[in-house]
């Protein structure tokens, strides 16, 4: 029963007080961030209105004007008209929103939100479920995400809305692969699926992209710094691809407002409109998260500080977990906006270029990755001469795989009769 | 796994399987598949083998079920029309139906209805002695660990059996599946006037 109790509570603390809430800031950051980019103030104005009930000035929070405003656009949001259109396949219609929020919500179950806390005695994880099998779940969940968009396309039964899901069916579909193969070489050199362990791996030994602490025999500096390459390849291939799966820009294809009006969400009003854009900063927030966790360390300090932290309490009250959780939604914040830099400073890929950088260069270049860090990673346990060879093979096939690529790019001349 | 979630899971899956051959919209029959599929994955998870339940959702749910959603949107499949109900198929369907039913209430008679037993730590730590002493596995390895701790290792097991007993037939079945991947873009490619 008291078990039932805690998941309970760390579900509602978690997932509807931690990442919930995240997604309206992360909406006011991006009006804010964007605006300072395009040089503009924007939404700086609206506070608690206390003028209305007497008083003499409005409230604002923490001194920053405008930090109620996702308040204010979620109240507009749920006042508007619902307006389904005579000529959408209802149930569908209704169903397609629900679905991509709550694959996202779901996959925040399995993060690591900090350290161990410790009350009268028990000991919890700031981890709703402490599963063997983390980014596996992460992805399975959140590839079901694309049913909500791919249905809202084919619901609302005209022509954009289509257009906009089948794009966003295949693009997720194609950058699924890369996201996949591309965390291969994570999971080869810690050896674990379970997130929990991967982040604490991190704390002691160094994070996967700053590898500076912790050394020891099994952690040498020298074995760190060379896994630190192909850490860099997946890093990228990977932040790249949440990208891609998040449906954000240079990526928005299924949505991009110059060719598809809205893409799958233009048939949509009101508080269904409202949940497809919660989808999207909910999967955002979340990737956010998974990339922070695997490569930056997740709640860890970083530099042998976290033991500390750690052992940090008063009393019987172990509150070092809050400190962690507090440095890990510090680091999630700072990759959003670092997505919203991003949304504000690339254009748009075209269609093709999209997906030939997902099928022709992630997808090798992931592969190839996979296969460098498995060499690197197994190349203690091997003699000199077994390790040249692979090192020799791996070259041979990265040339191969180059020279098909470049190859399959020259068309052949058209023949005419 | 507690029965009432054997029971929760059990309906989902058999609910969409039913809903597979008795909706008549086509797209409408491939989320009912999808819903099986979570049920199953349920199922799976429910008997501690995490690793088989996600892969079901990952492969079935979330690459091969959009592939066929994706496929009947854009072929624009009509619901299929009503089509008139001869008698013999009918009643030839319905006697095989009956029987399969006696027969698996027959089985289902004799089996003892008891609730999927939890993991047993005791046993677990046997396993872990039996594989150590069959020099599968090593005695301070990742698996030895965490079967001596309670847990079951699923992934790490899978991969070991994979990668050290069925390691030939592993690589048959990648160049199979290469070959007909090869194979479906050769076809598919349009020939060159």
């Amino acid at each position: 029963m008291l078990d039932l109790l805690i998941i309970l509570i760390k579900i509602i603390a978690l997932t509807f007080c931690v990442v919930l809430p995240l997604v309206p800031v992360s909406v006011f950051f991006e009006r804010r961030f964007c605006a300072i980019i395009q040089d503009r103030v924007g939404p700086n104005r609206v506070g608690i209105p206390l003028t209305l009930f007497g008083f003499k000035k409005d409230c604002s929070i923490l001194g920053i004007g405008g930090l109620v405003q996702p308040v204010a656009d979620g109240i507009k949001l749920f006042l508007k008209e619902d307006f389904t259109p005579k000529h959408v396949r209802k149930a569908f219609y209704w169903l397609a929103p629900a679905l991509t929020v709550a694959p996202a919500l779901i996959t925040a179950c399995v993060i690591p939100f900090g350290s161990d806390i410790s009350l009268f005695g028990y000991t919890e994880k700031l981890v709703i479920a402490n599963i063997d099998i983390g980014p596996l779940f992460i992805f399975s969940v959140a590839s079901l995400t694309v049913y909500g968009i791919a249905i809202a396309g084919w619901a609302s039964n005209s022509k954009f809305p289509f257009l906009g899901g089948i794009r966003s069916t295949a693009q997720m579909i194609s950058y699924e692969i890369a996201l996949g193969l591309s965390i291969i070489p994570v999971l080869l050199y810690f050896g674990e699926l379970n997130l929990s362990t991967i982040v604490q791996q991190q704390a002691e030994h160094g994070w996967l992209l700053l590898p500076l602490w912790g050394h020891d025999a099994t952690h040498t500096l020298v074995s760190k710094l060379l896994f630190w390459f192909p850490a860099v390849v997946s890093f990228l291939i990977f932040t790249i691809s949440i990208f891609a799966e998040t449906n954000r820009m240079p990526f928005d294809l299924p949505e991009c407002e110059t060719e598809l009006v809205g893409g799958y969400h233009t048939e949509y009003s009101s508080m269904k409109f409202a949940m497809f854009f919660m989808g999207e900063y909910a999967a955002m927030v979340i990737g956010s998260a998974l990339i922070v966790t695997i490569f930056l360390g997740g709640w860890s300090l970083g530099f042998g500080t976290d033991v500390w932290i750690s052992q940090l309490r008063i009393g019987d009250f172990g509150y070092g977990g809050f400190i962690h959780l507090a440095i890990f939604l510090a680091k999630v914040v700072a990759f959003i906006l670092f997505f919203i830099l991003v949304r504000w400073t690339i254009p748009r890929f075209r269609y093709d270029q999209l997906m030939k950088l997902g099928w022709v260069i992630f997808f090798e270049a992931a592969l190839i990755n996979v296969f460098l860090a498995a060499l690197i990673v197994a190349a203690p346990d091997l003699t000199a001469a077994i390790t040249a060879i692979g090192a020799v093979l791996l070259i041979i096939v990265t040339a191969t795989i180059i020279w098909v690529a470049r190859v399959s790019e020259v068309k052949p001349p058209i023949l005419r009769a | 796994m507690p029965s009432y979630l054997f029971w929760l899971f059990s309906i989902v899956m058999l609910g969409g399987g039913v809903a597979v051959i008795a909706l008549r919209n086509p797209v409408s029959s491939a989320l009912a598949v999808v819903t099986c599929f979570i049920g199953l994955a349920g199922l799976f998870v429910g008997l501690s083998a995490f690793f088989v339940g996600v892969i079901q959702i990952l492969v079935y749910t979330g690459a091969v079920m959009v592939l066929f959603i994706f496929i009947i949107m854009l072929l624009d499949l009509k619901a299929g029309a009503k089509r008139a109900k001869p008698v013999v198929p009918i009643v030839a369907a319905l006697t095989l139906a009956i029987a399969f039913i006696a027969q698996l209430a027959g089985v289902l008679s004799h089996t003892p209805d008891t609730a999927a037993p939890a993991l047993d730590p005791a046993a677990l730590a046997q396993a872990s002695s039996e594989l150590v002493d069959a020099g599968t596995i090593a005695a301070t390895g990742k698996i030895a660990t965490a079967l001596n701790a309670g847990s079951l290792p699923d992934v790490h097991l899978i991969g070991r059996a994979l990668f050290t007993d069925y390691n030939l037939p592993l690589q048959i079945i990648g160049v199979l599946l290469l070959v007909a991947t090869v194979g479906a873009v050769t076809l598919s490619k349009k020939t060159q006037e």
